[in-house]
């Protein structure tokens, strides 16, 4: 009998040796502490990243006397997604390494080359980036800081994701002591749209509106309010943007108009303790399934909190920290029935031939919400463009639901970061959810909505003269 | 010129390790004896064949100074493991010819793992292996004669204990376990030494008797021992000691309970140790979650996967790979190294050599009627499957890892010469149960002389 055992135990290890070298190893060794990666570069030339269209995002030439650069044709318009690996490693080119200083051509190729002791050519990988969304977007952020992210709602493909200010991944290295000098006030290295954490604004009254529909399922629709412009509770005001008084309103036009009044007085009726969990549900203090280096979200607001935080809270503007990833994976679940996407950039693998060497699918990450509850928040989202803050994307030609947000960072109230979340309501195509952030320029209609709209048209625009 | 070498050599390495194994467990099924002769010579050539060849690969990668060198270590390895299958066949016709060749196989694929790891530590470890396999020729006969080492039971045991603390005052300590003493520049690590005094012990004080007076006694003088381990923080030794002694006593008495009350104990213990020694904590920390803990704890294990998952199921190719980045390579994790360098399906046939020595001990275990004897391979087979499990397992994350060598393949001469003695105990106990087995033949056909002869009488009579 114990034989038996010994020999299921040697079994069950044997397996999970299997196991490992067949699931799990690809994804280990891809660490930056594994420097056995490094000793591939002495044999295999560094493969290509290319957009989802082919087009080349970064390739390694090497000159006549053997000496290998790395170029990236588009500059500085990928250069967070792409990353740089002269200079430690980022973005695609870390995520990707071990793809690239892998090579699959032929084996009788490689072993010609190894007689010959030339290197070989790496695979190369294709990503899911659009080149013109990419552009698009980084040409309509303009000079500002801040980032913009768009997703395939349907399937978690990143389609573009851009930081701005941004740099040169050519010239890391000939400028590496001023992007990392201590008096360097940009941070260009940081890629905003994911590691970036800003207090989202108006934009987290979907997560408000979502938790008033959860605790009042069956009156929630019979809400009303008188703003004038601003709401008092002890001796906490909460102001409407610009002091406006929005009048009798119903929740729709509460939530198009991105009545702050309204919207204190949901949240002094939540419950905190089941609001927080609907945070955590929504990723809020946790892990994000992506797979390029972010930063956590976090949220808090406990039993203890003073009706001033409840308010603030309720409006975007209290503890609450968001990256424009994030907020991009919530909305593209209330796009995609509820269901999260997992996000991801890395479409597929080829040798240098194109030969399919690995390809990946969608993955599921699980539901953020219900069916239901999506559906109604994109009803309520619709209406933000149809008569809200966003409707100047009303007249795009196909529908889309948003929500704007102005986030006041600071106590100087004239500073405040312009958002704008969002998604093509189309129901033909594979929808896109944008996320917009522009860093200290004003109102999220104002600054981030037009942003979204070059990026919504330049999609409809390839569509259409696509097909 | 030289990677197509190593390239090529990848596989030829897994071809041969591949027809080793199928050999391993083929040639037992075979009746006739010429054919399974003829299947232990060839493992032989086998073993010889991959020396070589990884004497070509690493000559291919060595400068020309050094080459000489090389080339006659490599030769004095074979000379020594072939000699040691020679003489072992010379001086006992009747061992088994398996465990003799897997031993000889482990030790081969040990030196080429340590002469590409560090050609200095392998020349000592063969210089110890020299004198252990010349030694340990004398300790079959020492069995099969030795009706006396059954007698000794409180002497393997008060010796093994006083060794064992002798180290936890006067040990060095090492990566937070006190395990060996050092005399100078020689070290010593007792405890591979006394986990066969332990097996001695528990096997001769069970087999004298299951009164449970005497088997308090007997317990609890094996649970200092395992005491004594975990003082010294080799918790690797003390889970193996433990081991060996619950299933040599769920033998020795038949009753599950005990065997049952024993696991349970043991998992109690382990809960207490998880809790009361922050050692334990790092080790299940650096197993449960060693990405988050990269840098320090978790750095070794990490290091350790990162090998075998490059290395992937063919391999870097010897002296292509890093196994120089794991922290104490050359003992606890020359799996990893293998791993590494010759790829996943070389390792798992070199998990199932270590099985097939496993499945040798305990069947010799179940054959052999001297029950002191059956005791004893049973608990060293126990000991050494679990080792194995151990250390592998610990490699690839599969357990925690608990700092175990791999028998016969990782460096440190203690933990080889202690295995050499381990597989020659064994050969013993297997020319005892051939010699018993002859025995009762003779006393069947002597039984049926003497009722023949009583038919003929009787059919005189009438």
């Amino acid at each position: 009998m114990i034989t038996y055992l010994f020999i299921g135990l040697f079994t069950c290890m044997i397996g999970y040796f299997i196991y490992f070298e067949a699931v799990l190893s690809p994804d280990v060794i891809n660490n930056p502490y594994n420097a056995r990666q490094d000793a591939f570069a002495e044999k295999i030339i560094r493969g290509k990243i290319l957009a989802s269209d082919g087009t080349v995002l970064a390739e390694t030439k090497t000159a006549e006397d053997g000496t290998e650069t790395r170029s990236y044709p588009f500059g500085n318009v990928f250069s967070h997604v792409v990353g740089y690996s002269t200079r430690g490693r980022t973005g695609l080119e870390t995520l990707a390494n071990f793809y690239l200083l892998t090579s699959d051509m032929p084996v009788v190729e490689r072993i010609q080359n190894e007689i010959k002791e030339e290197k070989n050519q790496g695979d190369q990988v294709i990503t899911t980036l659009d080149v013109n969304l990419q552009k698009t977007a980084w040409d309509a952020l303009g000079s500002n800081r801040g980032a913009a992210v768009v997703l395939e709602a349907g399937t978690g493909r990143v389609l573009a994701m851009v930081s701005k200010p941004d740099f040169d991944p050519e010239q890391i290295n000939a400028n590496w002591d001023s992007l990392t000098s201590e008096d360097d006030t940009e941070s260009a290295l940081y890629n905003r749209a994911a590691q970036g954490l800003y207090a989202p604004g108006s934009t987290f009254k979907i997560i408000t509106l979502l938790e008033y529909m959860r605790e009042n399922p069956s009156t929630y629709a019979d809400f009303t309010f008188h703003c004038n412009g601003k709401l008092t509770e002890g001796n906490y005001t909460i102001n409407c943007y610009n002091k406006k008084a929005h009048g009798d309103e119903d929740l729709t036009k509460a939530f198009a108009k991105s009545c702050n009044a309204a919207f204190a007085s949901i949240g002094l009726g939540l419950n905190t303790s089941s609001l927080s969990a609907a945070c955590d549900s929504l990723m809020f203090n946790r892990e994000l399934p992506f797979e390029l280096t972010y930063s956590k979200s976090s949220f808090s607001l406990d039993d203890s909190a003073v009706p001033a935080d409840k308010m603030m809270t309720a409006v975007g503007q209290g503890q609450t920290l968001v990256s424009p990833l994030h907020m991009a994976l919530i909305a593209s679940a209330i796009a995609n029935e509820g269901k999260l996407m997992k996000p991801y950039l890395l479409e597929r693998v080829e040798n240098a031939e194109s030969s399919l060497v690995k390809s990946f699918e969608p993955e599921e990450y699980g539901p953020l919400m219900t069916a239901a509850e999506a559906q109604n928040l994109t009803e309520y989202m619709k209406a933000v463009v149809e008569s809200g803050t966003g409707s100047k994307l009303s007249d795009l030609g196909f529908p889309v639901a948003g929500k704007t947000g102005t986030a006041e960072y600071s106590s100087d109230k004239k500073k405040s970061h312009a958002w704008f979340v969002g998604f093509s309501d189309t129901e033909e195509q594979e929808d896109i959810v944008v996320c917009v952030l522009i860093e200290e320029k004003g109102s999220g209609s104002e600054y981030a909505v037009p942003v979204a709209r070059k990026i919504f048209s330049a999609w409809h625009n390839s569509l259409t003269s696509g097909s | 010129m030289t990677s197509l070498i190593v390239e090529l050599s990848k596989f030829v390495f897994i071809l041969f390790i591949a027809m080793y194994t199928f050999l391993s467990f083929s040639v037992l099924r075979k009746k006739n004896q010429e054919e399974i002769n003829h299947g232990w010579r060839v493992q032989n050539l086998l073993t010889v064949l991959i020396q070589v060849l990884a004497c070509v690969v690493l000559l291919a990668q060595t400068e020309q100074e050094g080459q000489e060198k090389l080339l006659l270590f490599f030769l004095f390895q074979i000379v020594l493991l072939q000699a040691a299958v020679f003489f072992t066949r010379v001086l006992y016709p009747g061992v088994s010819r398996l465990v003799l060749n897997h031993m000889c196989f482990l030790m081969a694929v040990g030196f080429i793992m340590l002469t590409r790891l560090s050609y200095d530590k392998a020349v000592r470890q063969f210089q110890i292996a020299a004198v252990a396999l010349a030694l340990s020729m004398l300790i079959p006969v020492l069995i099969r004669k030795g009706a006396f080492l059954q007698k000794m039971s409180w002497f393997y045991g008060i010796a093994g204990l006083l060794l064992l603390v002798a180290v936890s005052f006067f040990g060095k300590t090492t990566s937070g376990a006190k395990l060996a003493i050092v005399l100078g520049s020689f070290s010593f690590q007792p405890s591979e030494f006394v986990k066969i005094s332990f097996v001695l012990f528990a096997a001769a004080r069970l087999v004298r008797s299951t009164e449970f007076r005497e088997l308090l006694a007997t317990t609890v003088m094996a649970g200092i021992h395992v005491l004594v381990l975990v003082v010294s923080r080799d918790l690797g030794g003390a889970l193996l000691f433990f081991t060996a002694y619950l299933v040599i006593f769920y033998v020795a008495t038949k009753k599950p309970l005990y065997f049952l009350g024993g696991l349970g104990a043991g998992c109690g213990a382990a809960f207490a140790g998880y809790h009361l020694f922050s050692h334990v904590r790092v080790r299940v920390l650096a197993w449960t979650d060693p990405f988050s803990v990269i840098d320090k704890e978790g750095y070794q294990i990490t290091q350790s996967l990162f090998a075998v998952g490059t290395g992937h199921w063919l391999g870097m190719g010897l002296n292509q790979g890093m196994p120089g980045k794991i922290p104490v390579v050359e003992q606890d994790f020359i799996f990893s190294a293998i791993s590494e360098e010759f790829g996943g399906i070389f390792a798992i046939c070199l998990i199932l050599i270590c099985m097939s020595c496993f499945i040798m001990f305990i069947n010799i275990a179940m054959q052999i009627k001297n029950v002191f004897y059956k005791y004893t391979a049973l608990g060293l087979g126990i000991l050494y499957g679990f080792q194995v499990f151990l250390t592998v397992g610990g490699a690839i994350r599969f357990i925690p890892s608990t700092g175990v060598t791999l028998p016969l393949v990782s460096y440190g001469g203690s933990s080889l010469t202690a295995s050499i003695m381990m597989f020659a105990i064994i050969q013993g106990m297997y020319l005892l149960k051939e010699d018993e087995a002859i025995q009762s033949e003779k006393e069947r056909a002597a039984k049926s002389k003497i009722r023949k002869n009583r038919k003929k009488q009787i059919g005189k009579k009438s």
